[in-house]
Protein backbone atom coordinates (compact mmCIF):
# COMPACT_ATOMS: atom_id res chain seq x y z
CA UNK A 1 0.00 0.00 0.00
CA UNK A 2 1.29 3.36 -1.02
CA UNK A 3 -0.40 4.85 1.70
CA UNK A 4 2.52 3.20 4.61
CA UNK A 5 4.91 5.71 3.31
CA UNK A 6 6.73 6.71 6.03
CA UNK A 7 7.19 10.93 6.03
CA UNK A 8 10.48 12.39 6.18
CA UNK A 9 11.68 8.90 8.12
CA UNK A 10 10.79 10.59 11.47
CA UNK A 11 11.00 7.80 14.64
CA UNK A 12 9.03 9.17 17.67
CA UNK A 13 10.88 8.52 20.70
CA UNK A 14 12.01 10.41 24.05
CA UNK A 15 15.33 10.43 23.90
CA UNK A 16 17.30 13.37 25.22
CA UNK A 17 18.20 14.34 21.16
CA UNK A 18 14.09 14.00 20.51
CA UNK A 19 13.81 16.39 23.16
CA UNK A 20 16.02 18.38 21.65
CA UNK A 21 14.36 22.50 20.84
CA UNK A 22 14.42 21.76 16.50
CA UNK A 23 16.43 25.08 16.69
CA UNK A 24 19.03 23.76 18.61
CA UNK A 25 18.71 20.57 16.30
CA UNK A 26 19.58 22.67 13.22
CA UNK A 27 22.08 25.13 14.30
CA UNK A 28 23.87 21.42 15.64
CA UNK A 29 23.42 19.60 11.97
CA UNK A 30 24.89 22.94 10.17
CA UNK A 31 27.70 23.18 12.85
CA UNK A 32 28.23 19.46 12.34
CA UNK A 33 27.99 19.64 8.48
CA UNK A 34 31.08 22.43 8.48
CA UNK A 35 32.96 19.93 11.12
CA UNK A 36 32.66 17.33 8.44
CA UNK A 37 34.17 19.40 5.57
CA UNK A 38 36.73 20.81 7.41
CA UNK A 39 37.78 17.72 8.40
CA UNK A 40 41.19 16.80 6.56
CA UNK A 41 43.57 14.30 9.01
CA UNK A 42 42.64 11.13 10.28
CA UNK A 43 42.65 12.18 13.37
CA UNK A 44 39.66 14.62 12.59
CA UNK A 45 37.57 11.96 11.22
CA UNK A 46 38.07 9.74 14.17
CA UNK A 47 36.79 12.42 16.47
CA UNK A 48 33.73 12.84 14.25
CA UNK A 49 33.26 9.14 13.83
CA UNK A 50 33.41 9.10 17.62
CA UNK A 51 30.44 11.86 17.63
CA UNK A 52 28.20 9.92 15.17
CA UNK A 53 28.34 6.59 17.17
CA UNK A 54 27.51 8.49 20.63
CA UNK A 55 24.96 10.35 19.18
CA UNK A 56 22.96 6.91 17.45
CA UNK A 57 23.98 5.66 20.69
CA UNK A 58 22.09 8.38 23.09
CA UNK A 59 19.24 8.31 19.73
CA UNK A 60 18.27 5.09 20.68
CA UNK A 61 17.64 4.80 16.61
CA UNK A 62 18.14 1.20 15.32
CA UNK A 63 21.18 0.22 13.92
CA UNK A 64 18.92 -1.32 10.64
CA UNK A 65 17.60 1.87 10.18
CA UNK A 66 20.69 3.66 9.99
CA UNK A 67 22.38 0.79 8.08
CA UNK A 68 19.28 0.79 5.65
CA UNK A 69 19.64 4.64 5.31
CA UNK A 70 23.31 4.02 3.98
CA UNK A 71 22.31 1.43 1.66
CA UNK A 72 21.42 3.47 -1.34
CA UNK A 73 24.57 5.21 -1.38
CA UNK A 74 26.59 1.81 -1.60
CA UNK A 75 27.35 2.25 -4.97
CA UNK A 76 27.94 5.64 -5.30
CA UNK A 77 30.34 5.15 -2.50
CA UNK A 78 31.91 2.19 -4.49
CA UNK A 79 32.25 4.23 -7.76
CA UNK A 80 33.72 6.83 -6.25
CA UNK A 81 36.23 5.30 -4.33
CA UNK A 82 37.38 2.83 -7.28
CA UNK A 83 38.05 5.97 -9.29
CA UNK A 84 40.08 7.41 -6.63
CA UNK A 85 41.99 4.50 -5.85
CA UNK A 86 43.12 4.46 -9.66
CA UNK A 87 43.44 7.78 -10.42
CA UNK A 88 45.45 9.10 -7.65
CA UNK A 89 49.28 9.43 -7.98
CA UNK A 90 51.24 9.23 -5.30
CA UNK A 91 55.10 10.42 -4.90
CA UNK A 92 56.20 7.00 -3.23
CA UNK A 93 56.29 3.46 -4.64
CA UNK A 94 53.61 2.40 -5.48
CA UNK A 95 51.65 0.29 -3.35
CA UNK A 96 50.38 -2.02 -6.15
CA UNK A 97 51.25 -2.37 -9.79
CA UNK A 98 50.12 -4.31 -12.98
CA UNK A 99 49.47 -3.82 -16.62
CA UNK A 100 48.53 -0.26 -16.73
CA UNK A 101 47.13 -0.33 -12.77
CA UNK A 102 49.02 1.67 -10.43
CA UNK A 103 47.76 1.83 -6.62
CA UNK A 104 49.16 4.42 -4.09
CA UNK A 105 48.62 4.94 -0.40
CA UNK A 106 47.40 7.84 -1.39
CA UNK A 107 44.58 6.68 -3.26
CA UNK A 108 43.51 4.53 -1.34
CA UNK A 109 43.33 7.01 2.22
CA UNK A 110 41.67 9.76 -0.49
CA UNK A 111 39.07 6.99 -0.93
CA UNK A 112 38.47 6.16 2.75
CA UNK A 113 38.40 9.57 3.43
CA UNK A 114 36.10 10.28 0.82
CA UNK A 115 33.59 7.26 1.80
CA UNK A 116 33.80 8.71 5.54
CA UNK A 117 33.20 11.88 5.24
CA UNK A 118 29.93 10.91 3.10
CA UNK A 119 28.62 8.07 5.67
CA UNK A 120 29.56 10.46 8.77
CA UNK A 121 27.45 13.92 6.89
CA UNK A 122 24.58 11.31 5.87
CA UNK A 123 24.15 9.48 9.29
CA UNK A 124 25.17 12.11 11.67
CA UNK A 125 22.85 15.22 10.06
CA UNK A 126 19.99 12.13 10.17
CA UNK A 127 20.07 11.62 13.44
CA UNK A 128 19.90 14.93 14.28
CA UNK A 129 17.17 16.12 12.08
CA UNK A 130 14.98 13.84 10.53
CA UNK A 131 14.58 10.72 12.38
CA UNK A 132 14.42 12.31 15.63
CA UNK A 133 12.67 15.56 14.91
CA UNK A 134 9.03 15.52 13.38
CA UNK A 135 8.57 17.77 9.95
CA UNK A 136 6.36 20.31 12.08
CA UNK A 137 8.38 21.11 14.39
CA UNK A 138 11.28 21.30 12.10
CA UNK A 139 9.07 23.36 10.14
CA UNK A 140 8.50 25.83 13.36
CA UNK A 141 12.46 25.69 14.37
CA UNK A 142 12.95 26.89 10.50
CA UNK A 143 10.07 29.54 10.57
CA UNK A 144 12.02 30.93 14.34
CA UNK A 145 15.49 30.72 13.02
CA UNK A 146 14.81 32.65 9.92
CA UNK A 147 12.21 35.32 11.84
CA UNK A 148 14.82 38.13 11.42
CA UNK A 149 13.96 37.65 7.45
CA UNK A 150 11.00 39.32 8.30
CA UNK A 151 12.96 43.08 8.79
CA UNK A 152 13.66 42.68 5.16
CA UNK A 153 10.21 41.77 4.19
CA UNK A 154 10.67 37.90 3.70
CA UNK A 155 7.59 36.52 4.64
CA UNK A 156 9.26 33.90 6.44
CA UNK A 157 5.53 32.98 8.14
CA UNK A 158 3.67 32.19 4.74
CA UNK A 159 6.76 29.68 3.51
CA UNK A 160 6.26 27.88 7.15
CA UNK A 161 2.34 28.07 7.08
CA UNK A 162 2.73 26.63 3.20
CA UNK A 163 5.00 23.58 4.71
CA UNK A 164 3.26 22.85 7.52
CA UNK A 165 0.06 22.68 5.03
CA UNK A 166 1.86 20.80 2.22
CA UNK A 167 2.72 18.14 5.49
CA UNK A 168 -1.01 17.85 6.36
CA UNK A 169 -2.09 17.28 2.54
CA UNK A 170 0.34 14.50 2.33
CA UNK A 171 -1.51 11.63 3.47
CA UNK A 172 -4.67 13.05 2.03
CA UNK A 173 -3.53 13.23 -1.30
CA UNK A 174 -1.60 9.95 -1.16
CA UNK A 175 -5.34 8.66 0.16
CA UNK A 176 -7.32 10.26 -2.91
CA UNK A 177 -4.23 8.98 -5.66
CA UNK A 178 -5.27 5.81 -4.55
CA UNK A 179 -9.17 6.11 -4.78
CA UNK A 180 -8.65 7.71 -8.18
CA UNK A 181 -6.05 4.78 -9.34
CA UNK A 182 -8.75 1.96 -8.31
CA UNK A 183 -11.46 3.75 -10.43
CA UNK A 184 -9.58 3.95 -13.30
CA UNK A 185 -7.97 0.49 -12.50
CA UNK A 186 -11.72 -1.11 -12.42
CA UNK A 187 -12.42 0.79 -15.96
CA UNK A 188 -9.13 -1.40 -17.37
CA UNK A 189 -6.74 1.19 -17.04
CA UNK A 190 -3.51 -0.32 -16.96
CA UNK A 191 -0.61 1.98 -15.00
CA UNK A 192 1.79 -1.18 -14.76
CA UNK A 193 3.06 -3.14 -18.33
CA UNK A 194 3.92 -1.20 -21.51
CA UNK A 195 6.70 0.96 -22.74
CA UNK A 196 7.85 3.87 -20.50
CA UNK A 197 6.19 6.09 -23.27
CA UNK A 198 2.58 4.56 -22.46
CA UNK A 199 2.98 4.07 -18.49
CA UNK A 200 3.55 7.41 -18.53
CA UNK A 201 0.38 8.48 -20.42
CA UNK A 202 -1.36 6.34 -18.57
CA UNK A 203 -0.66 8.38 -15.59
CA UNK A 204 -2.52 11.72 -17.72
CA UNK A 205 -6.27 10.19 -16.55
CA UNK A 206 -5.12 10.13 -13.00
CA UNK A 207 -3.14 13.17 -13.10
CA UNK A 208 -5.71 15.18 -13.79
CA UNK A 209 -8.50 14.51 -11.45
CA UNK A 210 -5.75 14.77 -8.66
CA UNK A 211 -4.90 18.29 -9.99
CA UNK A 212 -8.42 19.33 -10.00
CA UNK A 213 -9.52 17.85 -6.66
CA UNK A 214 -5.94 19.24 -5.36
CA UNK A 215 -7.20 23.40 -6.35
CA UNK A 216 -10.69 22.27 -5.14
CA UNK A 217 -9.17 21.35 -1.90
CA UNK A 218 -7.21 24.53 -1.86
CA UNK A 219 -9.87 26.75 -2.23
CA UNK A 220 -11.97 25.36 0.61
CA UNK A 221 -8.84 25.32 2.95
CA UNK A 222 -8.71 28.86 2.16
CA UNK A 223 -12.15 29.61 2.85
CA UNK A 224 -12.02 27.54 5.92
CA UNK A 225 -9.14 29.21 7.33
CA UNK A 226 -10.35 32.63 6.48
CA UNK A 227 -13.59 31.65 8.31
CA UNK A 228 -11.45 30.92 11.71
CA UNK A 229 -9.90 34.36 11.46
CA UNK A 230 -6.53 33.59 9.76
CA UNK A 231 -5.16 36.40 8.36
CA UNK A 232 -1.17 35.64 8.61
CA UNK A 233 0.81 36.30 11.17
CA UNK A 234 -0.41 39.41 12.01
CA UNK A 235 -1.16 39.71 16.20
CA UNK A 236 -1.06 35.63 15.81
CA UNK A 237 0.07 33.81 19.50
CA UNK A 238 0.85 29.86 19.37
CA UNK A 239 -0.20 27.05 21.64
CA UNK A 240 3.14 25.38 21.76
CA UNK A 241 6.15 27.69 21.66
CA UNK A 242 9.66 27.02 21.22
CA UNK A 243 11.48 27.12 24.07
CA UNK A 244 15.48 26.69 25.08
CA UNK A 245 16.00 24.14 27.76
CA UNK A 246 18.85 22.92 29.83
CA UNK A 247 19.71 19.84 27.85
CA UNK A 248 19.71 22.36 24.55
CA UNK A 249 22.65 24.33 26.46
CA UNK A 250 24.62 21.41 26.85
CA UNK A 251 24.47 19.60 23.13
CA UNK A 252 25.42 23.05 21.98
CA UNK A 253 28.01 23.40 24.33
CA UNK A 254 29.41 19.64 23.52
CA UNK A 255 29.29 20.83 20.03
CA UNK A 256 31.49 23.85 20.42
CA UNK A 257 33.87 21.40 22.25
CA UNK A 258 34.01 19.38 19.31
CA UNK A 259 34.07 21.85 16.71
CA UNK A 260 37.17 23.46 18.48
CA UNK A 261 38.52 19.82 18.47
CA UNK A 262 38.02 19.12 14.87
CA UNK A 263 39.48 22.71 14.70
CA UNK A 264 42.53 22.26 16.46
CA UNK A 265 43.36 18.85 15.67
CA UNK A 266 43.29 19.68 11.51
CA UNK A 267 46.02 22.36 12.72
CA UNK A 268 48.52 19.51 14.15
CA UNK A 269 50.62 18.04 11.81
CA UNK A 270 49.89 14.63 10.80
CA UNK A 271 53.01 12.58 11.29
CA UNK A 272 52.78 9.63 8.57
CA UNK A 273 54.02 6.73 10.41
CA UNK A 274 53.43 7.84 13.52
CA UNK A 275 50.52 4.47 13.97
CA UNK A 276 51.85 2.08 11.43
CA UNK A 277 51.65 1.11 8.56
CA UNK A 278 47.40 -0.45 8.67
CA UNK A 279 46.73 2.70 10.18
CA UNK A 280 48.64 5.29 7.70
CA UNK A 281 46.86 3.23 4.66
CA UNK A 282 43.45 4.23 6.12
CA UNK A 283 43.65 7.94 7.31
CA UNK A 284 46.84 8.72 5.22
CA UNK A 285 46.22 12.55 4.84
CA UNK A 286 45.24 13.43 1.48
CA UNK B 1 -38.35 44.26 20.02
CA UNK B 2 -36.99 40.49 19.90
CA UNK B 3 -32.68 39.96 20.50
CA UNK B 4 -32.23 39.14 16.76
CA UNK B 5 -28.43 37.68 16.10
CA UNK B 6 -28.93 37.63 12.20
CA UNK B 7 -31.26 39.94 10.45
CA UNK B 8 -31.55 39.87 6.51
CA UNK B 9 -33.26 42.69 4.43
CA UNK B 10 -34.42 42.09 0.95
CA UNK B 11 -31.20 40.30 0.50
CA UNK B 12 -30.11 38.80 -2.73
CA UNK B 13 -27.00 37.22 -4.93
CA UNK B 14 -26.36 36.27 -7.91
CA UNK B 15 -23.19 34.65 -8.81
CA UNK B 16 -20.88 36.83 -11.74
CA UNK B 17 -20.26 33.84 -14.53
CA UNK B 18 -18.07 36.30 -17.01
CA UNK B 19 -21.11 36.47 -18.85
CA UNK B 20 -21.84 40.19 -20.27
CA UNK B 21 -25.24 40.37 -20.81
CA UNK B 22 -26.59 39.73 -17.41
CA UNK B 23 -30.23 39.70 -18.23
CA UNK B 24 -30.12 36.34 -18.52
CA UNK B 25 -28.09 35.03 -15.20
CA UNK B 26 -30.66 33.99 -12.58
CA UNK B 27 -30.16 35.28 -9.34
CA UNK B 28 -29.03 32.59 -6.47
CA UNK B 29 -31.00 34.18 -4.05
CA UNK B 30 -33.71 37.41 -3.95
CA UNK B 31 -35.69 39.16 -1.15
CA UNK B 32 -34.36 37.04 1.52
CA UNK B 33 -35.52 38.18 4.68
CA UNK B 34 -34.58 36.10 7.75
CA UNK B 35 -34.69 37.21 11.58
CA UNK B 36 -32.55 34.46 13.77
CA UNK B 37 -33.14 35.03 17.33
CA UNK B 38 -30.10 34.50 19.66
CA UNK B 39 -30.18 31.16 21.03
CA UNK B 40 -32.34 29.61 18.42
CA UNK B 41 -31.61 26.34 16.60
CA UNK B 42 -32.59 26.70 13.10
CA UNK B 43 -32.20 24.23 10.21
CA UNK B 44 -32.26 25.50 6.46
CA UNK B 45 -33.58 23.06 4.22
CA UNK B 46 -33.34 23.02 0.66
CA UNK B 47 -32.29 20.77 -2.45
CA UNK B 48 -29.42 21.13 -4.42
CA UNK B 49 -28.86 24.30 -6.49
CA UNK B 50 -31.27 26.00 -4.04
CA UNK B 51 -29.12 29.07 -2.85
CA UNK B 52 -28.75 27.10 0.87
CA UNK B 53 -25.18 27.21 0.79
CA UNK B 54 -24.76 30.70 -0.94
CA UNK B 55 -26.65 31.95 2.35
CA UNK B 56 -24.21 30.70 4.41
CA UNK B 57 -21.58 31.94 2.31
CA UNK B 58 -23.68 35.24 3.07
CA UNK B 59 -23.63 35.48 6.36
CA UNK B 60 -19.82 35.36 6.96
CA UNK B 61 -18.66 38.02 4.28
CA UNK B 62 -17.41 35.19 1.98
CA UNK B 63 -19.53 36.65 -0.56
CA UNK B 64 -20.41 39.97 -0.69
CA UNK B 65 -24.38 40.04 -1.35
CA UNK B 66 -25.58 41.53 -4.95
CA UNK B 67 -28.88 43.62 -2.72
CA UNK B 68 -30.13 43.75 0.53
CA UNK B 69 -28.56 43.73 3.81
CA UNK B 70 -26.96 41.96 6.35
CA UNK B 71 -27.21 43.05 10.37
CA UNK B 72 -25.05 40.67 12.82
CA UNK B 73 -25.36 41.44 16.07
CA UNK B 74 -27.02 44.68 15.32
CA UNK B 75 -24.38 45.68 13.16
CA UNK B 76 -24.83 46.53 9.27
CA UNK B 77 -22.11 44.02 7.58
CA UNK B 78 -22.34 44.95 4.24
CA UNK B 79 -21.81 48.78 5.01
CA UNK B 80 -19.11 50.49 2.94
CA UNK B 81 -17.32 51.57 6.30
CA UNK B 82 -17.24 47.99 7.36
CA UNK B 83 -13.86 47.48 7.85
CA UNK B 84 -11.15 44.70 7.19
CA UNK B 85 -10.94 44.42 11.30
CA UNK B 86 -14.65 44.91 11.62
CA UNK B 87 -14.87 41.53 9.32
CA UNK B 88 -12.18 39.93 11.45
CA UNK B 89 -14.13 40.78 14.53
CA UNK B 90 -17.27 39.47 12.75
CA UNK B 91 -16.05 35.71 11.71
CA UNK B 92 -14.91 35.78 15.56
CA UNK B 93 -18.56 35.68 16.24
CA UNK B 94 -19.77 33.25 13.18
CA UNK B 95 -18.07 30.27 13.37
CA UNK B 96 -18.49 27.86 10.11
CA UNK B 97 -18.23 24.23 9.91
CA UNK B 98 -18.12 22.74 6.23
CA UNK B 99 -18.85 19.77 4.34
CA UNK B 100 -15.82 17.65 3.64
CA UNK B 101 -13.59 17.58 7.14
CA UNK B 102 -10.22 17.12 5.02
CA UNK B 103 -10.34 20.27 3.65
CA UNK B 104 -10.84 22.32 6.84
CA UNK B 105 -8.51 20.84 9.27
CA UNK B 106 -4.68 22.97 8.58
CA UNK B 107 -2.33 21.48 11.14
CA UNK B 108 -1.08 17.62 11.66
CA UNK B 109 -2.03 17.29 15.22
CA UNK B 110 -5.35 17.63 16.28
CA UNK B 111 -5.15 19.65 19.17
CA UNK B 112 -2.28 21.93 17.30
CA UNK B 113 -5.12 22.02 14.49
CA UNK B 114 -8.08 22.89 17.22
CA UNK B 115 -6.06 25.81 18.22
CA UNK B 116 -5.53 27.53 15.04
CA UNK B 117 -8.85 29.81 15.23
CA UNK B 118 -7.78 31.14 19.01
CA UNK B 119 -4.16 31.71 18.05
CA UNK B 120 -5.29 33.43 15.16
CA UNK B 121 -7.32 35.71 17.54
CA UNK B 122 -4.18 36.26 19.30
CA UNK B 123 -5.47 34.81 22.96
CA UNK B 124 -2.60 34.52 25.87
CA UNK B 125 -1.30 30.96 25.79
CA UNK B 126 -2.85 29.59 28.94
CA UNK B 127 -6.05 30.90 27.74
CA UNK B 128 -5.41 28.77 24.08
CA UNK B 129 -4.29 26.00 26.51
CA UNK B 130 -7.86 25.85 28.45
CA UNK B 131 -9.85 26.81 25.29
CA UNK B 132 -8.33 23.50 23.35
CA UNK B 133 -8.53 21.12 25.86
CA UNK B 134 -12.72 22.01 27.03
CA UNK B 135 -13.92 22.20 23.53
CA UNK B 136 -11.99 18.85 22.54
CA UNK B 137 -13.77 17.46 25.92
CA UNK B 138 -17.12 18.66 24.59
CA UNK B 139 -17.17 17.00 21.71
CA UNK B 140 -15.69 13.93 23.10
CA UNK B 141 -11.97 14.12 21.77
CA UNK B 142 -10.30 14.34 24.12
CA UNK B 143 -8.32 11.51 24.01
CA UNK B 144 -7.09 11.79 20.56
CA UNK B 145 -5.70 15.30 21.27
CA UNK B 146 -1.76 14.47 19.90
CA UNK B 147 -3.05 12.59 17.23
CA UNK B 148 -2.69 13.02 13.37
CA UNK B 149 -5.87 13.96 12.15
CA UNK B 150 -5.84 11.78 8.89
CA UNK B 151 -5.60 8.75 10.93
CA UNK B 152 -9.00 9.57 12.38
CA UNK B 153 -12.91 8.86 10.69
CA UNK B 154 -15.19 10.97 9.23
CA UNK B 155 -17.35 11.86 11.73
CA UNK B 156 -14.13 12.18 14.13
CA UNK B 157 -12.50 14.42 11.90
CA UNK B 158 -15.22 16.34 11.92
CA UNK B 159 -16.16 16.86 15.27
CA UNK B 160 -12.07 18.47 15.59
CA UNK B 161 -13.01 20.87 13.41
CA UNK B 162 -16.51 21.51 15.61
CA UNK B 163 -13.88 21.78 17.80
CA UNK B 164 -11.74 23.88 16.52
CA UNK B 165 -14.84 26.49 15.71
CA UNK B 166 -16.14 25.85 19.36
CA UNK B 167 -12.56 27.34 20.69
CA UNK B 168 -13.08 30.66 18.89
CA UNK B 169 -16.41 30.70 21.16
CA UNK B 170 -18.70 32.42 18.51
CA UNK B 171 -21.87 33.03 19.25
CA UNK B 172 -23.58 31.65 16.15
CA UNK B 173 -21.99 28.27 14.45
CA UNK B 174 -23.19 28.09 10.96
CA UNK B 175 -23.28 23.76 9.84
CA UNK B 176 -22.99 23.77 6.21
CA UNK B 177 -24.19 20.47 5.16
CA UNK B 178 -21.69 19.22 7.36
CA UNK B 179 -23.01 15.81 7.96
CA UNK B 180 -23.41 15.33 4.39
CA UNK B 181 -20.37 13.47 3.96
CA UNK B 182 -20.65 11.15 7.05
CA UNK B 183 -21.88 7.79 7.90
CA UNK B 184 -24.83 7.58 9.45
CA UNK B 185 -22.87 6.85 12.63
CA UNK B 186 -20.62 9.98 11.94
CA UNK B 187 -23.86 12.30 11.00
CA UNK B 188 -25.55 11.05 13.87
CA UNK B 189 -22.77 12.53 16.56
CA UNK B 190 -22.73 15.70 14.77
CA UNK B 191 -26.00 16.37 15.06
CA UNK B 192 -26.00 15.22 18.89
CA UNK B 193 -23.17 17.92 19.21
CA UNK B 194 -25.54 20.41 17.45
CA UNK B 195 -27.98 19.98 19.89
CA UNK B 196 -25.77 19.87 23.18
CA UNK B 197 -24.09 23.33 21.70
CA UNK B 198 -27.13 24.90 21.38
CA UNK B 199 -29.16 23.65 24.96
CA UNK B 200 -25.89 23.75 26.93
CA UNK B 201 -23.48 26.28 25.71
CA UNK B 202 -26.64 28.48 24.29
CA UNK B 203 -25.00 29.46 21.21
CA UNK B 204 -26.87 29.88 18.10
CA UNK B 205 -26.97 27.05 15.99
CA UNK B 206 -27.91 27.04 11.94
CA UNK B 207 -27.96 23.63 10.49
CA UNK B 208 -27.83 23.72 6.80
CA UNK B 209 -28.93 20.44 5.25
CA UNK B 210 -31.07 18.11 3.02
CA UNK B 211 -31.69 15.39 5.45
CA UNK B 212 -35.15 15.87 6.61
CA UNK B 213 -34.42 13.42 9.62
CA UNK B 214 -31.88 16.18 11.09
CA UNK B 215 -34.14 19.36 10.26
CA UNK B 216 -36.56 18.14 12.57
CA UNK B 217 -34.59 17.82 15.18
CA UNK B 218 -34.45 21.66 14.95
CA UNK B 219 -36.21 24.40 16.59
CA UNK B 220 -37.41 26.07 13.64
CA UNK B 221 -36.78 24.92 9.74
CA UNK B 222 -36.90 27.53 7.36
CA UNK B 223 -37.34 25.64 3.04
CA UNK B 224 -35.45 27.62 0.53
CA UNK B 225 -36.39 26.38 -2.56
CA UNK B 226 -34.77 28.66 -6.00
CA UNK B 227 -33.01 31.23 -3.93
CA UNK B 228 -36.22 32.17 -2.27
CA UNK B 229 -37.96 31.10 1.41
CA UNK B 230 -40.96 28.85 0.51
CA UNK B 231 -41.63 27.81 4.41
CA UNK B 232 -40.78 29.08 7.65
CA UNK B 233 -41.64 27.91 11.09
CA UNK B 234 -41.86 25.01 13.51
CA UNK B 235 -40.52 21.36 12.43
CA UNK B 236 -44.38 20.53 12.84
CA UNK B 237 -46.05 23.57 10.81
CA UNK B 238 -43.21 22.99 7.82
CA UNK B 239 -43.71 19.04 7.53
CA UNK B 240 -47.42 19.42 7.49
CA UNK B 241 -46.63 21.00 3.94
CA UNK B 242 -46.15 17.11 2.18
CA UNK B 243 -47.28 18.10 -1.22
CA UNK B 244 -45.15 21.68 -1.17
CA UNK B 245 -42.44 20.28 -0.15
CA UNK B 246 -42.33 17.88 -2.50
CA UNK B 247 -42.95 19.77 -5.50
CA UNK B 248 -39.39 21.68 -4.23
CA UNK B 249 -37.94 18.16 -4.68
CA UNK B 250 -37.95 17.51 -1.34
CA UNK B 251 -39.61 14.53 0.65
CA UNK B 252 -41.31 14.77 4.15
CA UNK B 253 -39.71 12.47 7.14
CA UNK B 254 -40.73 9.12 6.26
CA UNK B 255 -42.76 8.47 9.38
CA UNK B 256 -44.84 11.69 7.88
CA UNK B 257 -44.78 10.41 4.55
CA UNK B 258 -46.17 7.19 5.89
CA UNK B 259 -49.10 8.81 8.43
CA UNK B 260 -50.30 11.16 5.26
CA UNK B 261 -50.06 7.84 2.81
CA UNK B 262 -52.53 6.29 5.22
CA UNK B 263 -54.88 9.07 6.04
CA UNK B 264 -55.51 9.13 1.60
CA UNK B 265 -56.00 5.66 1.69
CA UNK B 266 -58.96 6.40 4.16
CA UNK B 267 -57.82 5.21 7.55
CA UNK B 268 -58.57 7.46 10.34
CA UNK B 269 -55.13 8.17 11.98
CA UNK B 270 -54.73 10.91 14.14
CA UNK B 271 -51.63 12.10 15.95
CA UNK B 272 -47.91 13.61 15.71
CA UNK B 273 -45.94 11.87 13.66
CA UNK B 274 -42.50 13.92 13.07
CA UNK B 275 -39.66 11.62 14.62
CA UNK B 276 -39.76 7.97 14.27
CA UNK B 277 -40.88 7.46 17.71
CA UNK B 278 -44.00 9.75 17.82
CA UNK B 279 -44.91 7.49 14.15
CA UNK B 280 -44.59 4.35 16.37
CA UNK B 281 -46.68 5.53 18.90
CA UNK B 282 -49.28 7.10 16.64
CA UNK B 283 -49.74 3.93 14.67
CA UNK B 284 -49.46 1.79 17.87
CA UNK B 285 -52.76 3.55 19.18
CA UNK B 286 -54.73 3.44 16.01
CA UNK B 287 -54.01 -0.83 16.22
CA UNK B 288 -54.93 -0.50 19.34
Amino acid sequence: MISDITLGQFFPGKSPIHRLDPRTKIILATIFIVAVFLASNPATFLLLAITTVVLIGISRISMKVILKSIKPLVFILLFTAILNILMTKGDSAPLLSFWVIEIYTEGVARAVMMALRVIILIVGTSILLTYTTSPISLTDGLESLLSPLKLIRIPVHTFAMMMSIALRFIPTLVEETEKIMNAQKSRGADFTSGSLVKRAKALIPLLVPLFVSSFKRAEELATAMECRCYRGDKNRTKLVKLQYKGIDFVFTFIFALIFGGVICLNIIPYKFDSFGLIYDIIFYKV
Amino acid sequence: MKDYIIRTQNLGFTYDDGDENSSSEIPALSGVDINIERGEYVAILGHNGSGKSTLAKLLNLILTPTVGKIYIDGKDITSDDFTEDDVFEMRSKIGMVFQNPDNQLVATIVEEDVAFGPENLGLPREEIRRRVDSSLELVGMSDYARHAPHKLSGGQKQRVAIAGIIAMKPRVIIFDESTAMLDPQGRHEVVDIMERLNKDEGITVINITHYMEEAARADRVIVINDGKIALDGTPREVFANVDKLRSMGLEAPQGNELILELKHAGLNIKGESLTESECIETLFKFLS
